[in-house]
């Protein structure tokens, strides 16, 4: 067939930098971990009482002039109660933070005190614990597991074990490797980031299994060619369906980017690169693992019931 | 080849997306922001309403649509800055009884309602919610540990028959055994130190009498603090639960502290009744006759019985595992209790012992109120203080040595519900008392909500304006089955599973949006393909989407898997974010195969077509030229 793009002409290639990209993001891991956002870090909450109705945004601009920069406002109950975060201060330890958190109040409260003519009162101050902290990064880190386990006892069962091995082999690669951009371009990972990671796996997940799908049917419909014929086949026949929903979902997840708002950014970037990251393992990674494991045609025969055969005797 | 849908399917079609229609169009309707007043004692009357309404005419709020019913009133307001300011205004007006709420009203037509078509709910980030501080007393739960371990060492020593000079906790951490002879002590040191692992044992003379000190180890109390805590937050959770909420946060604060977010609940009151169920309960003996008065408490049944409860607390509420109301074999109402291991030998050895006699359940809800103490300058200032409230709720004769799994019978059925109920509450591991509440006003939540919106319909139109000019024709099915597919998302998550709208969640709706054409996508191609190969249109509609099919559900069902997996073990964003990918999954798989094949067999089917309008294909070389 003409205008077929050998894909696995250059599988070596391809597999070579999965496999720099996959050690360079856990060396990243390794190395400078994640930046982890307020959700995951801990905190200093301090509450105030105004006597008078404040505006936020006020209260924001005098926190950030007097040099707390990453402090968050938020109304609290009513107009005249404020609840204001401050991240984790990298130079003192977490328990000293815990403890100076009512000083840390007091300061506060002073330095609004002189930027307004309405009364100021602390209700308190506590040093807040990360948010739902190491609890959900656990869950995530479990459910993924649990996931892959029985995503593998699936495609078994509806395939084969080398296909099972395939999709896991692609997806532990597209969260490596996202997480290693995270890492490397200090993307803040917060709770909303998580989420895009888990949807990744569905996301890749769905990649993998229309092409295996296609690999599947073509080694049951045709009798000639090497399994890397078929495979080369039924990616360029899955090409334009590949790519078609690769653009759709982009073009989804670049208007999130750029309409959705501050708060969601961080979870369209992340699924951009897993989406791309996706796309891309799912014809060069899934595909070059089945042939490793030397994927035949009588992998995908449709088992014959024993004793059929029998039956068929005169 | 006729491609055409049989009229009761056709009809099935049209009543999902007329049903879809229905139960999604609520959302259209806006809100009304309002002001929530309750009463935890006294039912809300005529004359509340008239306070409150002075109250907001006093403070120039405007409002409208106040309602009044058996204990609940609300006032309708017009922006979100009247509602914080009526706030203020009610709670000035009314006494610390009354709870005065943030809340929204409905707008929906009376009939909408009746039909259960309602609102989606939202989330903590997209409409603000609850926000409680809760305080863990842990100094009682280190007591009550040593309670339960003097009532331990007592039935021990008593079962061995070593007489004491008695026995008592000094402090909360401590108790002291007191003997006659060192050859007692040592006797009943050696069985007591199998069976309190978790005391430090320390041998002591004083007034010619042998002493035991038994202390808890500081690594025992902190480990003791953060299995309550741990309790607390997962009694809180299931509590939170009843209350209907889909992504609850209950977290740590400190070390004796939980915080509760209540995301998008409609009825703070409720809330706040649910959560302050605060108590504890302890199983006791009834007082032998003639008992030193100073061994026991007067109490009065529910039916105004007077009883008096032994002080030695026999069983802590923290060793039920499980509380049932159920029916016995003769269809009587009976409350059936299962303690964990421990409780399950403790109860055993002391109803063993005591046959005939009553046993007594106690229930403890810690309260606080508030009062006037002179501070430092001797200025009266407003406090809250914590009271215990003791209650006995149920009184029964032991008729067995009782094992793990017993039943208190004798109820009715109001009562046997009731009492599981109030046991069901009262295991908490700890007291805990509500030391912060107030409610996260809504506008922060707006502007994501808004945003978030935008990201739908912009991403929805990009798509749509993408799949018409690729597949003609068939994009226009594609396009409509894609509408359709966010309305039935909008109409599950508001009426059929009523679930919490996040923004992980709006984000997996924008994802099913991109994703949910996939389905299309691959069904076209085939049909191009199909055609490229040389069937007829008819031919090429028809393996077009029976061959898709199987690749589809492959690829659906695996990633519902993975959100099912999410919803399971995940909490928060995860959670909200899996629920919205499950019901795409399903509304998508509808929509873009069952709802596609109606309108292209509407368009093409049952007639001669020469041409399918599907965008560019490879023509066939060999047809018939």
């Amino acid at each position: 067939m003409k205008n077929e793009f050998d894909f696995m002409g250059i599988r070596r290639i391809a597999g070579s930098i999965s496999v720099v990209l996959v050690l360079v993001s856990i060396v990243s891991l390794a190395v400078n971990s994640l930046e982890f956002g307020l959700d995951f870090t801990s905190g200093t909450s301090v509450r105030l009482n105004y006597s008078e109705a404040i505006v936020l945004n006020e209260v924001n601009g005098a926190l950030s002039s007097n040099g707390y920069i990453d402090a968050v406002v938020v109304s609290f109950g009513s107009d005249r109660d404020i609840r204001i975060i401050l991240p984790v201060d990298e130079t003192v330890a977490v328990a000293d933070q815990a403890a100076q958190a009512a000083e840390v109040g007091e300061t506060i409260a002073a330095l609004l005190r002189n930027e307004t003519a309405s009364e100021v009162t602390l209700l308190g101050s506590d040093y807040v614990s990360a948010k739902v902290g190491g609890e959900l990064a656990e869950q995530g880190g479990l459910g993924m597991l649990v996931a892959l386990g029985i995503i593998m006892v699936y495609i078994s069962v509806r395939f084969q074990f080398k296909f099972a091995m395939g999709a896991v082999v692609a997806l532990a690669h597209d969260v490596i490797v996202t997480l290693g951009i995270f890492s490397v371009f200090t993307i803040e990972f917060n709770l909303n980031t998580l989420a895009a990671l888990l949807a990744i796996i569905g996301y890749s997940l769905n990649d993998t299994i229309v092409v295996s799908d296609r690999i599947r049917e073509n080694f049951r419909r045709m009798r000639k060619g090497s399994p890397l014929d078929m495979i080369n086949r039924s990616l360029n026949q899955t090409l334009s369906r590949t790519l078609i929903t690769s653009f759709t979902t982009l073009l989804v997840l670049f208007s999130i980017l750029f309409i959705g708002g501050e708060s969601t950014q961080g979870f369209a970037v992340a699924l951009i690169i897993g989406v791309v990251i996706g796309t891309y393992s799912s014809i060069y990674i899934a595909s070059n693992v089945l042939l490793y494991m030397n994927v035949t045609r009588e992998d995908l025969m449709i088992p014959v019931k024993e004793g059929s055969e029998l039956d068929d005797i005169p | 080849m006729l491609n055409k849908y049989p009229l009761w399917k056709n009809l099935l079609i049209l009543g999902v997306v007329l049903l879809g229609f229905l139960y999604s169009v609520p959302n259209l309707y806006q809100n009304d922001e309002a002001i929530q007043v309750t009463n935890t004692t006294v039912d809300i009357n005529e004359s509340d309403l008239a306070v409150v309404t002075t109250a907001l005419e006093a403070a120039q709020v405007e409002f409208f649509g106040s309602e009044l019913d058996a204990n609940n009133l609300l006032v309708r307001l017009n922006t979100v800055e009247d509602q914080l300011r009526a706030k203020t205004a009610i709670e000035r007006a009314l006494t610390d009884d009354y709870i005065v709420a943030l809340n929204l009203a409905p707008t929906t037509p009376a009939w909408m309602q009746a039909i259960g078509a309602g609102q989606m709910n939202l989330g903590l980030d997209l409409q603000g919610g609850v926000h409680f501080l809760m305080e863990v007393d842990m100094e009682a739960a280190i007591e009550r540990r040593m309670q339960d371990n003097l009532s331990n060492v007592r039935s021990i020593l008593r079962e061995l028959r070593i007489r004491t000079r008695g026995l008592s906790l000094i402090s909360n951490d401590y108790i002291e055994v007191r003997f006659a002879s060192e050859e007692d002590r040592r006797n009943a040191r050696s069985e007591l130190l199998d069976n309190f692992p978790e005391l430090q044992f320390q041998n002591r003379e004083s007034e010619g009498l042998a002493i035991l000190d038994m202390r808890l180890t500081l690594e025992t109390s902190l480990q003791i603090q953060r299995d309550t805590l741990q309790a607390n937050r997962t009694t809180l959770l299931s509590r939170v639960d009843a209350l209907g909420v889909a992504e609850p946060t209950v977290q740590q604060q400190g070390a004796d502290r939980i915080v509760v977010e209540l995301p998008g609940v409609q009825d703070p009151a409720q809330a706040i009744r649910v959560l302050q169920r605060i108590a504890t309960m302890e199983f006791h003996l009834e007082a032998a006759l003639g008992a030193p008065s100073l061994s026991y408490e007067s109490y009065t049944t529910p039916d105004g019985v007077p009883v008096n409860v032994d002080n030695d607390v026999i069983l802590q509420g923290d060793r039920i595992s499980a509380v049932r109301a159920t029916l016995d074999q003769n269809g009587l109402p009976q409350v059936q209790i299962n303690l964990d291991a421990q409780g399950g030998n403790q109860i055993n050895r002391v109803t063993r012992d005591n046959v005939g006699r009553n046993m007594d359940i106690l229930l403890i809800e810690t309260k606080s109120r508030t009062v006037s103490v002179s501070n430092d300058a001797g200025e009266e200032v407003e406090a809250k203080e914590f009271y215990e409230e003791k209650r006995l709720i149920s009184h029964a004769t032991i008729q067995t040595a009782l094992p793990r799994t017993f039943v208190i019978t004798g109820l009715s059925l109001t009562e046997a519900n009731e009492l599981s109920l109030l046991i069901k509450s009262g295991s908490l591991a700890a007291p805990m008392t509500i030391i912060e509440q107030s409610v996260i006003g809504p506008t922060m939540g707006a502007e994501n909500l808004e945003q978030g919106i935008r990201g739908v319909q912009v991403a929805a139109g990009l798509v749509v304006i993408f799949m018409f000019f690729y597949y003609r024709v068939f994009g226009l099915a594609a396009n409509a089955a894609l509408i359709m597919n966010i309305l039935l998302i909008f109409a599950f998550m508001s009426s059929i599973i009523p679930a919490t709208l996040t923004l992980p969640g709006i984000v997996g709706i924008v994802l099913t949006v991109g994703m949910a054409v996939d389905a299309n996508v691959l069904i076209f191609t085939r049909i191009r393909e199909e055609l490229a190969d040389g069937a007829t249109p008819q031919k090429a509609i028809d393996s077009g989407y029976d061959r898709a099919f199987t690749t589809i559900l492959d690829a659906n069902i695996t990633t519902f898997l993975v959100a099912a997996v999410l919803f399971t073990i995940g909490t928060g964003p995860v959670k909200g974010f899996a629920v919205t990918l499950m019901i795409g999954i399903i509304t998508s798989m509808f929509t873009s195969i069952v709802g596609t094949r109606a309108l292209v067999n509407l368009i093409y089917g049952g007639r001669n077509v020469k041409t399918l309008a599907i965008g560019n294909y490879a023509k066939p070389k060999s047809a018939t030229s």
